[in-house]
């Protein structure tokens, strides 16, 4: 079992995502600490990137913000906050990142990098089920979990997906399709946690997800407060994902 | 290692809420492609509708001028909509329709891709909203008044560098949102698998025309075949016939912008690393980070940072060369190209023109060249005129 695995076993989990840099990496440590003291059981961290082509439009301009903030926002500038944020918090950490991030800087020493610093898995948007046989076993190596995610599809390949899903399976299941479905497929060959992502905004989503499934991704409304209050982000969080929380069922 | 591979480039890298519509892409062309009907109404469409096949033309000044290499151009620039663009969008929006769909989408650089995918979506009966970086609206605005006389919606898109890439972006995102009734029409040999060979094929019947041209009028197969390269579609469709071939020596364009030791550049197989983007292993300008650069060209149609999986592994494999050709050489090819020939041809072709007039006077009167001329240059007239310190008004 992963580290992942371990930390959200028999839990209803809540993930807050945000992008690292946005306003500033310092600030980035200071939100991650307040997310998971606020009750998160896992942070993704968005890496930003020039082509976000999986993001809408609150994610997109939080990534053009990082990317032009005075002395810029690096791949390595992020594994050193990593490395400083991991001693003061518990809770997984996962990237989200585009696949040319991890190629450019190679896939053996991107993992390496996330094994010593701490990162316990990562989320690409961009490398499907088809393709993630070139970095999956490399980052198996490392402890890294390459975490699957699954959109409305046929039952045969939910399954393909799910059986090879290491950490927790994002689950796309807000744009149509009945999540319920896919939540059975899924039970039927893994027992890792399914977390919905993609779109979540509504106390009801978070109320009806988390029953759904074993716990809700939450990333726009957290980008979208940092990107409000910048610098004085912090207590906002807190109390966000205190009131997201309060609509799951434990 | 997945379908769509050529040698280590191109791949399905793209979301996964995309994947199921992929695979169904996938088997439908592999179904249509041998589909009789499907063929022959395609057929019908490039002879009578978009006016192939093009002239395979004999550029006797520019000959004499230069003087050396036999110089003929395939005239793409007289095909319907003014460039090659119409033979990948008549075989796509066919492929729309017959696979049920009532809407596509697609990106443009220089507006040629957009004005050809909406002139098929109006002839076909779909709706069709076109994609285009903000600066290209601009630089291109005659292109993007022409989509709409075709009754296209255009998006100015306002992210990142405004340009093509952008677009793309953008038209990734909107099929991803709404895919049941939506086909993406890519304008390129690039993106996720079968998009790089789908679009070859429907371009391949401009090297299948030009080979049995030359070899009707020559009696022998030319020794260089030459094409500009942004994505690479019509450089793509010119080649591809002639690969076999192995004593045609293929050059592929690229745009350098301000030089290729400048930042102001596009030139991909030049300055660019591996990568994987837009859902294709191939070569990109990009920094060590992976994050992909800003590049720049005068020519809207090939300011892309990246190229097509295909075309990286014939550079690879050593098939093909690619050369890079500044903004300054392929205005003064503009130039050059109307005052001896009377063509004024697109300045994305315009690129590879500037070559042919470097490697011609180099080669022996008996040896032959043909040159692509991917599209016409009304478009860029008054980019020209910008260039040359000229202020026109229209």
């Amino acid at each position: 079992m992963s580290r992942i695995e371990e930390a959200l076993k028999g839990k209803k989990v809540f993930i807050g995502s945000l992008t690292a840099g946005d306003p500033s990496l310092e600030k980035t440590q200071e939100f991650i600490q307040e997310i998971e003291a606020a009750g998160a059981s896992l942070i993704e961290i968005g890496i930003p990137f020039s082509d976000p082509i999986a993001e809408g439009q609150i994610i997109q301009d939080a990534n053009v913000r990082a990317l032009s903030a005075p002395g810029g926002c690096t791949t390595d500038m992020i594994f050193d906050m990593v490395a400083k944020v991991r001693g003061n918090i518990s809770v997984p950490l996962v990237f989200v990142l585009y696949l040319n991030q991890v190629y450019k800087y190679g896939y053996e020493r991107f993992c390496q990098k996330c094994q010593e610093t701490g990162v316990d898995g990562l989320v690409i948007p961009d490398l499907p089920y088809e393709e993630r046989g070139e970095l999956a076993p490399i980052a198996e190596k490392y402890g890294v979990d390459v975490i699957s995610m699954i959109a409305p599809a046929g039952e045969d390949r939910i399954k393909m997906i799910a059986k090879e899903a290491k950490g927790y399976i994002y689950l796309a299941a807000s744009v149509g399709a009945e999540p319920e479905m896919m939540v059975r497929a899924i039970r039927e060959v893994t027992d890792i946690p399914v977390v919905v992502g993609y779109g979540i905004h509504t106390p009801e989503q978070v109320q009806t997800y988390s029953k759904i499934a074993d716990g809700v991704i939450v990333d726009d409304p957290i980008v979208e407060l940092i990107g409000t209050h910048r610098e004085q982000a912090g207590t906002y969080l807190r109390s966000y994902v205190k009131s997201m929380k309060a609509y799951m069922e434990e | 290692m997945a379908k769509g591979r050529y040698g280590i480039h191109g791949g399905q890298y793209v979301p996964e809420i995309l994947m199921n519509e992929i695979h169904k892409l996938e088997e439908a062309y592999e179904f249509y492609k041998k589909d009789k009907d499907f063929n022959d109404e395609l057929n019908t469409l490039l002879r009578e509708y978009a006016g192939r096949p093009s002239l395979l033309y004999y550029a006797e000044k520019m000959t004499k001028d230069l003087g050396g290499a036999k110089i003929y151009f395939k005239r793409e620039d007289l095909n319907h909509t003014g460039s090659h663009k119409i033979n990948n969008v008549l075989g796509q929006v066919l492929l729309a329709k017959r696979m049920g769909k009532t809407r596509v989408i697609a990106e443009t650089g220089a507006g040629q891709h957009g004005v050809a995918t909406a002139t098929a979506a109006a002839l076909l009966g779909l709706e069709c909203e076109i994609y285009m970086g903000k600066e290209d609206t601009i630089r291109q605005a005659l292109n993007v008044y022409r989509m709409k006389l075709l009754g296209a919606k255009v998006h100015a898109v306002e992210s990142g560098t405004k340009t093509l890439k952008d677009a793309v972006n953008e038209c990734m995102r909107e099929w991803a949102n709404r895919m049941e009734d939506t086909l993406y029409v890519l304008g390129s040999v690039m993106g996720p698998h079968p998009f790089p060979m789908i679009v070859r094929d429907f371009q391949s019947v401009i090297s299948r025309e030009a080979r049995a041209q030359i070899l009707e009028k020559e009696g022998r197969l030319p020794d260089v075949v030459m094409a500009c390269v942004g994505g690479g579609s019509n450089a793509m469709g010119m080649f591809y016939e002639f690969i076999p071939d192995e004593s045609v020596q293929l050059i592929g364009c690229e745009a350098a912008g301000h030089g290729i030791h400048t930042d102001k550049t596009a030139a991909t197989m030049a300055t660019g690393t591996l990568g994987v983007f837009h859902g294709m292993k191939s070569y990109f300008c990009q920094n060590e980070y992976g994050q992909i650069a800003p590049v720049y060209s005068i020519s809207a149609g090939l300011d892309y940072p990246g190229v097509g999986p295909e075309h990286a592994n014939l550079k690879d494999i050593g098939r093909a060369q690619y050369v890079p050709v500044t903004d300054d050489e392929a205005v003064n090819a503009f130039e050059y190209i109307a005052r001896t020939e009377g063509i004024i041809a697109a300045i994305e072709s315009s690129h590879a023109v500037a070559h042919v007039m470097k490697l011609a006077p180099t080669m022996s009167k008996d040896q032959i060249i043909i040159c692509c001329l991917s599209g016409r240059g009304d478009k860029d007239v008054a980019a020209i005129a910008r260039y040359r310190g000229v202020d026109l008004h229209e």
